[in-house]
């Protein structure tokens, strides 16, 4: 029965974002912004050495400065059992180095002063004696015999090797590459990047010294599991712990880990009685905090003569830093590394990984990708763009001849996940039909005749994101599933709050339109609220695109709870039965009377005053979500360079980009995310790139030496969208902050290679700067 | 010892004794808490602090609060007029132009003094004056988008009382 649908913010509609109003008007509440009554601020001496020995701290100094409160060193919270505490992978991280420094950066003592200026004067003053150590910079020296050994204080250590992990079937793929007419081969190096949101990372920590309360405001993408962990961490009663993330200024994996400035924080509060805030600077954010990438790749891949894959075989070693402090589910050491199937029917496949310690930076994040599914992403989509030059075949002959097919879903893969849904080869045809891809291989090849070069890169990319289920994925041992908790008042307006938070991807419009979907409340009358531990129900937090897959189902069924009750309701005011009630867009009628109905509001209002005997009051209702399998986003991203032989320069002519990643909520939301992370798949292509010297010295500790993208370098992106719901997702989404980073970065450095390929070039790693360009042709006689 | 200064702020004047060393930024929002005004990197590259002195987009994170004496600064909070919101700000929501925000004060006032200069300005002309100002989350395509709108909506109001003014004479 057709009813009319004048509501505004259902699934599909590109309503304009609700919490815009409050930051074009500069009225947005960062972390950086909260000031309380008798705020202390601290600054943190850090290690100017990558490896050395503590002989000494002297803090006289620093502690003689006028309006110093406190110095807090190493020392002072071991004896509060605080100068180490428990990484997200199960290793421990110092919090205040007490015996070595194990990187450039690490935190050594902490000043706490009534003003941000002379707190930092007087953690300058901070006198260290350091004995120092020979720096280990690479995995491969880290690996080798007789290396220093960086983690001597760890009982059982004896070399700086962390983690073996395997995923797939070896026998099998052995059997495979036997069998296999030819194999081609990539070694290629992800190098460290940075994650550097606009905002960097802070804690307002405010500890009662009267009733042992904690409120922490956070910049936290996960602030429940933050909680639990601060619980543990600190050894403080959960429940006298609220933590409040407040407007994050972009998170993209950063604001995922706990790092020891918030540790610090939080003990001086609690040992002064009171609030003390510390927020990075931009060098600390990108020298100390959770750093991405670093993984030195190899990958093989057997083939028939007619291009047919038979098996992969990939071995990674990671570069992990001082302490393993990856932020990823506790079973999988390499994170999700071993999607590194693809898009392709991969019958055999093995991956072999292992981890070591260097004395650089730790924290592991997934820089806007699902533990680590950009890496391997990208080696998957690099090996194949090898093996089509090798074997002479279009880039996308031998993609579609491999592609998993539309009727092979659900797909087990050889790695052991099972894809939800997907047609590849519609993906790349649209992408292909709106660049015009044959006029531009025609003018590629004119261009070729007169030497000049010309590139078009292609890559079909597959996510595995939303984690859990929870019995296979967890942090910290806590299950990955994500909750919702809505309340429909007397008026029909509505409160939905979250476990999930928002860093910018626009959770107050596109959740609240998921209820409206459901319940037909205009999403103008629905708030929306994260963040505060106290006031949400408990969830894992935003990362890994998990929102939508997991908070966004929990949102759907929690309105859908809702609106069964909100059934017998209807049926109690229509005075018929429930079973011949109907709901459409927000209104309830009888079957075949659709004239007498009741609207969600008419039924909300008699929740509270007019219900039938027997029913509970109220209409509000919560859920934990713990989804069936994981979602899988998929597209195709094609790219046009040209390269100018001279200088070694490419520019980016053309990028087009075709997503699927099921529903879309919110198709202008979807846009701008998928823009974003084209933007920084661009700037990791290109641009970014945090190194080291010999001596482990960050190379790349600000935006000088760290490159972003601006406006001016960023291409103009072309965009296309096919659907293929997930089956498994109430509203069929699988979650979109991520595909692009994970998608594009292959894309872009394949156009290079297409660009060079002929002249025998197979590989330049990211960044693609223009002296790489030029030293590879040069190399073969083709620079000039 | 504090240093007097008077520093006209979104037509307010303002006094204060400041420290000489104390950064513009940090007198905008520590002094005078006015938060809009973010604080992305310390260096002068991604312009999150940016506000106007004297009508000319600047870096208030390398500037000092005592270079500012007896200038306008115009912050994000000095961007509505009676309540009603400055078109760049309609334009940043409307061409979904922002997405966490952190960004957007110092995106929305360096357009503001490009659009002062340049009334009609081309994609280029609009990508090069923002090349100065990092946004991380939008890819900058619906920036200048919204630049570009602001640019039209700017120039459809002051047609309308000039063309007003002519029907009159």
């Amino acid at each position: 029965m057709a009813v009319e649908t004048p509501l505004k913010g259902n699934i599909g509609d590109s309503i304009k974002r609700k919490e815009d109003d409050r930051f074009i008007r500069g009225k947005g509440n960062y972390l950086d912004d909260i000031v309380l009554p008798g705020m202390l601020h601290m600054s943190i001496n850090r290690s100017p050495f990558a490896h050395a020995r503590i002989k000494s701290i002297n803090t006289a100094a620093a502690q003689a400065v006028p309006g110093v409160v406190a110095v807090v060193t190493g020392e002072l919270l071991a004896q509060h059992k605080l100068a180490w505490m428990p990484t997200l992978s199960g290793d421990t991280q110092a919090v205040l180095a007490t015996d070595k420094v194990r990187f450039q950066g690490q935190e050594v003592a902490c000043v706490i002063a009534n003003d941000p200026y002379v707190a930092r004067d007087a953690a300058a003053l901070i006198e260290v004696d350091y004995d120092v150590l020979p720096a280990v910079v690479t995995p491969q020296q880290a690996l080798q015999a007789g290396a220093p050994l960086i983690r001597d204080e760890k009982e059982g250590q004896k070399d700086n090797h962390i983690y073996h992990w395997e995923a797939g079937d070896k026998a099998k793929t052995d059997e495979a590459f036997a069998k296999a007419d030819r194999v081609v081969k990539l070694d290629t190096f992800y190098p460290r990047c940075h994650p550097s949101p606009l905002e960097t990372c802070g804690i307002v920590a405010d500890v009662n010294p009267a009733t042992g309360h904690a409120t922490l405001y956070m910049t936290s993408q996960a602030p429940h599991a933050h909680r639990t962990l601060f619980a543990i961490v600190a050894g403080l009663p959960e429940q006298n712990i609220r933590i409040i993330s407040p407007d994050i200024g972009g998170g993209f994996g950063n604001k995922v880990p706990i790092y020891p400035g918030y540790v610090v924080a939080t003990a001086a509060s609690l040992l002064i009685g009171k609030p003390v805030k510390w927020v990075e600077d931009r060098r600390e954010n990108l020298i100390s905090t959770g750093f991405a990438r670093d993984f030195h790749m190899s990958g093989e891949l057997a083939l028939r003569n007619d291009g047919r894959m038979l098996g992969l075989r990939v071995k990674m070693l990671s570069d992990n830093g001082a302490f393993y402090a990856d932020a990823q589910p506790t079973k999988f050491r390499a994170g999700l590394f071993h999607i590194v199937t693809g898009s392709y029917d991969l019958q055999a496949a093995h991956v072999e990984t292992d981890g070591a310690y260097t004395n650089k930076a730790p924290g592991g994040v997934a820089y806007r990708c699902s533990f680590r599914v950009t890496e391997a992403s990208y080696l998957i989509e690099r090996l194949v763009e090898s093996a089509a030059l090798e074997m002479k075949m279009a880039p996308t002959e031998i993609r579609l001849k491999n592609f998993i097919k539309p009727e092979q879903f659900p797909y087990m893969s050889a790695t052991g996940f099972e894809y939800d849904s997907g047609d590849y080869p519609r993906a790349m045809q649209l992408a292909l039909d709106k660049l015009g891809y044959q006029e531009l291989r025609k003018e590629q090849a004119e261009k070729r005749k007169k030497g000049e070069l010309m590139g078009i890169g292609v890559a079909s990319f597959t996510e595995v994101v939303g984690a859990g289920p929870g019995k296979h994925y967890d942090i910290a041992g806590l299950r990955m599933f994500d909750s919702a908790e809505l309340r429909v008042h007397p008026t029909g307006k509505a409160i939905l709050k979250l476990g999930v938070k928002s860093q910018g991807q626009g959770h107050e419009t596109t959740f609240a339109q998921i209820v409206t979907e459901e319940l037909g409340i205009p999403a103008v009358d629905i708030e929306v609220q994260e963040g505060d531990t106290d006031n949400t129900p408990y969830g894992l937090g935003t990362y890994a695109s998990r929102s939508t897959p997991v908070g966004g189902a929990a949102t759907a069924m929690v309105s859908r709870k809702l609106r069964d009750k909100a059934k017998k309701i209807a049926a109690h005011l229509l005075e018929a039965s429930e079973a011949d009630i109907e709901f459409d867009h927000g209104k309830f009628f009888v079957r075949g009377s659709p004239s007498k109905s009741k609207t969600i509001q008419d039924v909300a209002f008699a929740a509270y005053t007019n219900l039938p005997d027997g029913l509970e009051a109220g209409l509000e209702g919560v859920t934990y979500y713990d989804p069936p399998n994981m979602t899988f986003p998929f597209g195709t991203y094609l790219v046009v360079v040209d390269i100018d032989r001279g200088t070694g320069q490419v520019k980016v002519r053309r990028m087009v980009a075709v997503d699927d990643c099921g529903v879309r909520i919110n198709p202008m939301v979807v846009e701008g995310q998928i823009h974003g992370g084209l933007t920084e798949g661009f700037g990791i292509a290109f641009m970014e790139l945090i190194t080291f010297d010999e001596e482990g010295n960050c190379i790349g500790s600000n935006f000088t030496d760290y490159l972003l993208p601006t406006a001016w370098e960023t291409p103009k992106f072309e965009m296309g969208e096919t659907v293929t719901p997930s089956p498994h997702h109430p509203i069929g989404a699988k979650g979109v902050g991520e595909s692009a980073t994970v998608g594009s970065p292959a894309a872009y450095v394949n156009a290079v290679i297409d660009a060079v390929g002929h002249l025998g070039i197979r590989n330049i790693d990211m960044p693609v700067t223009s002296d790489k360009v030029w030293a590879a042709l040069n190399e073969k006689g083709a620079a000039e | 010892m504090g240093q007097p200064i008077t520093v006209t702020v979104n037509g307010e004047q303002r006094s204060a004794e400041v420290e000489p060393r104390l950064l513009l930024v940090h007198f905008l929002r520590e002094k005078l808490r006015l938060t809009g005004t973010h604080i992305g990197c310390d260096t002068t590259h991604c312009g999150a602090c940016t506000v106007l002195v004297d009508g000319t987009p600047v870096k208030s994170c390398t500037m000092l609060a005592v270079q500012a004496d007896g200038q306008q600064v115009t912050t994000v909070e000095g961007l509505m007029t009676a309540g009603a919101l400055h078109p760049i700000q309609a334009a940043f929501k409307e061409e979904h132009g922002l997405q966490c925000g952190f960004c957007t004060p110092g995106m929305m006032l360096t357009s503001v003094a490009l659009l002062k200069d340049n009334p009609d300005p081309s994609e280029d002309d609009i990508r090069w004056a923002l090349s100065g100002n990092i946004c991380r989350c939008t890819g900058y395509m619906n920036i200048v988008k919204a630049v570009k709108s602001a640019a039209v909506q700017m120039k459809a109001a002051a047609e309308v009382p000039a063309a007003t003014a002519a029907a009159r004479s």
